[in-house]
């Protein structure tokens, strides 16, 4: 059990740290990669409950979680990198910060720029 | 009785449905417009005219719908019903008539006629809703149906005056509706019926009552231009004359006082609000508007604003007489909601045809405009000595029963509110009527149009003459069968004094 | 209850349309409506069986809980699916339009767009909270890629952020349910409703999952990516972003409620009440300072949600009236801004800008958008006869039943401030431009598309009895585990 809380301890750990980056980092590749000590930080979590079962035989429904979550992060990390690459090709920077200069211009209608 | 839901239904219908194929019309197509509109309004007549008679045989007219769990959409026609309906079909009618003559050739006027019908199928509908819920939903149609018109110019001064309507109305429209729910949480109905449905409540809940009573006063005085809600009228005249006519006689400022007038005696009971204590304050209210409206009129040199003024202080006779809370006095008010329309409407047409015809806006540009266009000052003349109060037309029955009534009720400070307001009136139109009729005329007209013999054209001339003869003949018939004091008193007897 | 495989259908259809979309390229479009057109058809053959047996359900493959994936349809969810369906449907007539002569959008929104699709419907039916995790991230991650297909510096940050924030609820929640699992030893909704117990895992799962949703749902203050994201996006992309995608937190949200939450939270509830109403005044306001028609659209979306939340507190002295009123407004929101969204794609395109000052006569040539820009506009500030007037009417009655006089004054003061923006835009809709531009076609469907929405955002308000009676099919508000227990 203190191992399973343990893990568990530490995944919350990297959850918050994660945390810290996503919301702090300005370059978006720090923030992606915090949501991914994120994403690890909760699957560990998951993986150390699944040691929760008295026989001693893990539980296989967390594992089957935590396989799912991978599959899901990585679809979004994909998402994630792809979209900072065209955000850094238009406005120059990786960063969220750079859309401030377009903001006042209505002219153009969105979705149908040559 | 009740008979033929069909009826209701179809007054509703016969401006609904035109106004609707209205905004689908090419602006081209001014005859089929002018058909839609004209028969429109001539079916409503007819079906108003039927429903007048049966009621006075006795019977109601009603249909409903299914809406809320545990409320229903109803129309009925009963007497107080007619009177407004009467009013506001027979108007429709001679304004629909004006606004093809006034609006001949301008742009915008499938717009324009749609949202006029809509307009009249709000208020019709106001007249008929036999509930609160009903009455809530076609007086926020109307709000919205009046702010294209009100902005119809697309100028800026329009489009500030549409803002300002607005921000009357709808905020009106929220006390009306946070009233309205409160007493629906109190006594889970909201059905009109003659004395009120509140006084059997909990005495517990009269302080709750008493704040529900001033939500809907101040909800429905926006659209009455009751004090301190009056803003926004004066300054919505930049709207096409036809639209003055419409907010200041057919529609909105009537339907304000007529759901005062719904209030105080269907929902609360006349002889309950006044145990609450809450139609002193009324007529006091009603009083100063009268006065304020009054004097700020005086000043005015925009012939259009000293009528609006007017019409501040005119309707809230109606209020007045409802709240002064005696049988005679009632009469009066409810006479009123008729006679004001009819005289109202007769001064904006007249109003109308001098700035069409000649580019007169100021009471200054007004000497000796009686010897250019006659038959309109005539109307004009007619309709502001009823204004005064001058037998024998229309006004004058009005302040003779608010007079009485309030000796009545032993008000007699009431008496010196309608003295002083008939000399303020005089002295706001007698100069006016002084120098159109007795100063010359100015060599050059403003903006003088050209109508060949005629003094102005024939749609705009024939309907002041037409409302004029009918304030006139409301004062001089007054007794006859089917007229306005008649009625009144059917509604006073039916309704108020004994079921 | 019934085992009933037709309740797969609203998932398996735009699946298998997304893919086939998404392989043939070329045919995205035809495939699209065809999907779509499908979709309808099986959600109307659902509704037959669920107004005889009150809700039905499904274990796929039949799997029961713990280990299967289960489904259950009732009145609650079939209102989100048929108002999806319904928003659904007219986004997608307006996008085979608006996307046309663009072939690389079209072979691109079609797919995200079916998948969406796809995510929201299983949202609204799956019955365990890990699924719920999957469908939120499907919905998430298509909802994202759909705002960067506009392209441009702005669309590309806001959806940027968009997802980043997106990413952030979904792990939140997905914590939660490590936690609940921990302690209750199961995923399944029905079954934790019968487990859950006021203890610290409950109440930090109840944290974690909330604030996860919250940021998704765009509660105020939590709205701040909101409205760059929906008013930098394509028309279309917009309308379905605003319409569909924060009601499906928000669903989520309000099932956890109904299902464990509901008896834990009381406190809760009334923090929710109060950032719900911060959100009417503030998003209000904001919307009313806004010079962008786009921009003031989506922040009437941050006032509008705020309402949504008026019925957490509500809910507690009178849980149905506060419910149903809230998911009234949730529906008629729904068909409203999308109507709304659409109508502003219709000004843009017809005058190359959405400054709302130089609007310049649209009133006159283009009065089909402005008339369903109108008519939607009545429904959000809740007038008569509208859906939006019966979702605050029961709100208010739900209120003021309970003599909470605070929340009854929000929602009054929401309504004015709403006509007050929405009269902005309307007021310039009439008035001549200085700057004039020069004016596009706009093709008639998609004015009539706008149109057609906004009449059934009012027509919702006058066809309220039988759509009453739906909502309450399998009585979703009436199961308040917890707060029957002591």
């Amino acid at each position: 059990m203190s191992v399973a809380i343990l893990y568990a301890l530490t995944g919350a750990g990297l959850f918050v740290i994660g945390l810290h980056a996503l919301i702090l980092r300005a370059h978006l590749l720090r923030k992606i990669l915090g949501f991914n000590v994120m994403g690890s930080g909760v699957f560990l979590v998951l993986a150390a409950l699944a040691r929760r079962t008295p026989s001693g035989i893990p539980d296989p429904v967390p594992q089957a979680m935590v396989i799912t979550g991978i599959v899901v992060a990585i679809a979004a990390t994909a998402l994630a990198l792809s979209l900072m690459l065209r955000v850094a090709a238009v406005t120059g920077r990786a960063e969220l910060g750079a859309a401030g200069a377009c903001h006042e211009d209505g002219d153009t209608e969105q979705g149908e720029r040559p | 009785m009740i008979t033929e839901p069909w009826i209701p239904l179809l007054v509703v219908a016969s401006s609904l449905v035109p106004g609707l194929l209205i905004f689908g019309l090419a602006e081209s197509r001014v005859r089929l417009r002018t058909t839609l509109n004209l028969s429109g309004a001539i079916l409503k007549l007819i079906l108003v005219g039927i429903m007048l008679w049966g009621v006075a045989q006795g019977r109601e007219y009603e249909v409903r719908l299914a809406f809320l769990p545990g409320l229903d959409l109803a129309l009925r026609a009963g007497p107080l019903a007619l009177l407004f309906l009467v009013l506001s079909s027979l108007l429709w009618l001679v304004t629909t008539i004006y606004a093809i003559g006034y609006l001949e050739g301008a742009p915008h006027r499938s717009r324009f006629f749609g949202f006029f019908s809509l307009c009249v199928t709000a208020t019709v509908g106001i007249a008929m809703a036999a509930d609160l819920l009903t009455f809530l939903l076609f007086y926020e149609l109307l709000t919205l149906a009046t702010y294209p018109l009100v902005v119809h110019r697309g100028t800026e001064i329009a489009r500030r005056a549409g803002q300002i309507y607005l921000a009357f109305t709808i905020g009106g429209g929220a006390l009306l509706l946070l009233g309205i729910i409160w007493l629906y949480t109190l006594t889970g109905t909201l059905v009109f019926s003659p004395g009120g449905f509140v006084a059997t409540l909990d005495p517990l809940h009269r302080p709750a009552l008493v704040l529900i009573f001033v939500c809907l006063i101040a909800g429905l005085g926006v659209k009455a231009a009751l004090l301190p809600f009056h803003a926004w009228l004066p300054r919505a005249m930049v709207a096409p004359a036809p639209v003055s006519a419409l907010l200041h006689a057919v529609a909105v400022v009537k339907a304000g006082a007529f759901g005062i007038v719904r209030v105080v005696y269907e929902v609360f009971g006349v002889e309950f609000a006044t145990e609450l204590g809450v139609t002193a304050p009324l007529a006091l209210l009603a009083a100063a508007t009268i006065i304020y409206g009054s004097v700020r009129a005086l000043f005015q040199d925009d012939l259009k604003r000293r009528l609006a003024f007017s019409t501040v202080s005119q309707v809230s006779y109606i209020i007045l007489g409802v709240a002064i809370a005696s049988p005679i006095a009632t009469v009066g008010g409810l006479v009123h909601l008729v006679h004001q329309g009819l005289m109202k409407i007769t001064l904006f047409f007249s109003a109308g045809n001098l700035a069409e015809t000649l580019g007169i806006h100021k009471v200054s540009e007004m000497n000796g405009v009686g010897r250019r266009m006659p038959w309109t000052m005539v109307a004009f003349t007619i309709a502001a000595f009823g204004m005064i109060g001058a037998p024998p037309v229309a006004g004058f029955i009005t302040k003779w029963y608010l007079g009485l009534g309030a000796l009545d009720a032993g008000q007699h400070w009431v008496l010196l509110v309608l003295a002083a307001s008939s000399l303020l009136n005089a002295a706001y139109f007698l100069p006016i009527l002084h120098a159109a009729w007795f100063r010359d005329p100015p060599t050059h007209w403003p903006q003088e149009r050209d109508f060949g013999r005629r003094e102005t054209a024939r749609a705009l001339l024939w309907p002041p003459l037409i409302t004029a003869t009918a304030a006139l003949l409301a004062g001089l018939l007054a007794a006859a069968p089917f007229s306005p004091l008649e009625w009144g008193h059917l509604i006073a007897a039916r309704e108020f004094i004994g079921p | 209850m019934m085992a009933d495989n037709a309740l797969i259908a609203p998932i398996l259809i735009p699946l298998l349309g997304a893919l086939l979309a998404f392989l043939l390229r070329r045919w995205a479009r035809p495939i699209g409506l065809l999907t779509m057109l499908m979709l309808v058809i099986a959600l109307a053959g659902l509704v037959p069986g669920l107004l005889e047996t009150g809700s039905r359900a499904l274990a796929i493959g039949g799997w029961d809980a713990p280990l299967g994936v289960g489904l259950r349809l009732d009145g609650l969810s079939l209102a989100m699916l048929l108002m999806t369906a319904a928003v659904g449907l007219a986004i997608s007539l307006y996008s085979a339009v608006y996307f046309s002569g663009q072939p690389r959008l079209v072979a691109s929104f079609w797919p995200l767009w079916l998948l969406l699709l796809t995510g929201l419907n299983a949202l609204f039916l799956a019955t365990d909270i890990f699924n719920l995790y999957v469908t939120l991230e499907i919905l998430g991650l298509a909802a994202v890629a759909l705002a960067a297909l506009a392209g441009g510096a702005e669309a590309l940050v806001a959806a940027m952020r968009y997802l980043l924030v997106s990413l952030l609820g979904s792990l939140a929640y997905l914590l939660g349910v490590a936690l609940l699992y921990h302690a209750y030893g199961t995923v399944d909704l029905i079954l934790l409703s019968e487990r859950i117990a006021p203890a610290p895992a409950a109440w930090a799962a109840l944290g974690l999952m909330s604030a996860g949703l919250l940021l998704k749902t765009a509660l105020f203050p939590l709205h701040f990516w909101l409205p760059a994201a929906h008013a930098s996006a394509a028309a279309p992309v917009s309308a379905l972003l605003s319409a569909l995608v924060v009601k499906g937190s928000f669903y989520l949200l309000l099932r956890l409620w109904l299902e464990l939450f509901g008896g834990l939270a009381g406190v809760a509830s009334i923090l929710f009440g109060l950032l719900g109403a911060a959100a009417v005044l503030w998003g209000s306001l904001q919307a009313l300072i806004q010079s962008r028609l786009k921009l003031l659209i989506a922040y009437s979306t941050v006032a509008q949600i705020g309402y949504l939340f008026l019925a957490f507190p509500l809910a507690i002295g009178a849980a149905t009236t506060a419910w149903t009123g809230a998911l009234y407004l949730a529906v008629s929101h729904g068909l409203a801004k999308a109507a709304m969204f659409l109508a502003a794609g219709n000004l843009l395109r017809f005058g190359g800008h959405d400054r709302i000052a130089d609007l310049d006569r649209v009133v006159q040539r283009l009065p089909l958008s402005i008339a369903a820009f109108a008519l939607a506009g009545v429904s959000i500030m809740g007038l008569p006869p509208s859906g939006g007037f019966i979702g605050k009417w029961l709100l208010l009655e739900a209120a003021l039943d309970q003599g909470q006089w605070g929340w009854a004054i929000v929602i009054l003061l929401g309504g004015v401030l709403a006509a007050t923006y929405v009269f902005k835009v309307l007021g310039y809709a009439f008035t001549q431009s200085e700057h004039p531009h020069q004016a596009k076609p706009v093709p008639a469907l998609m004015e009539w598309v706008a149109f057609g929405l906004a009449v059934a955002a009012v027509l919702l308000g006058l066809i309220v009895a039988p759509l009453l009676a739906l909502l309450g099919l399998g009585d979703p508000f009436g199961a308040h585990p917890m707060a029957a227990r002591p």
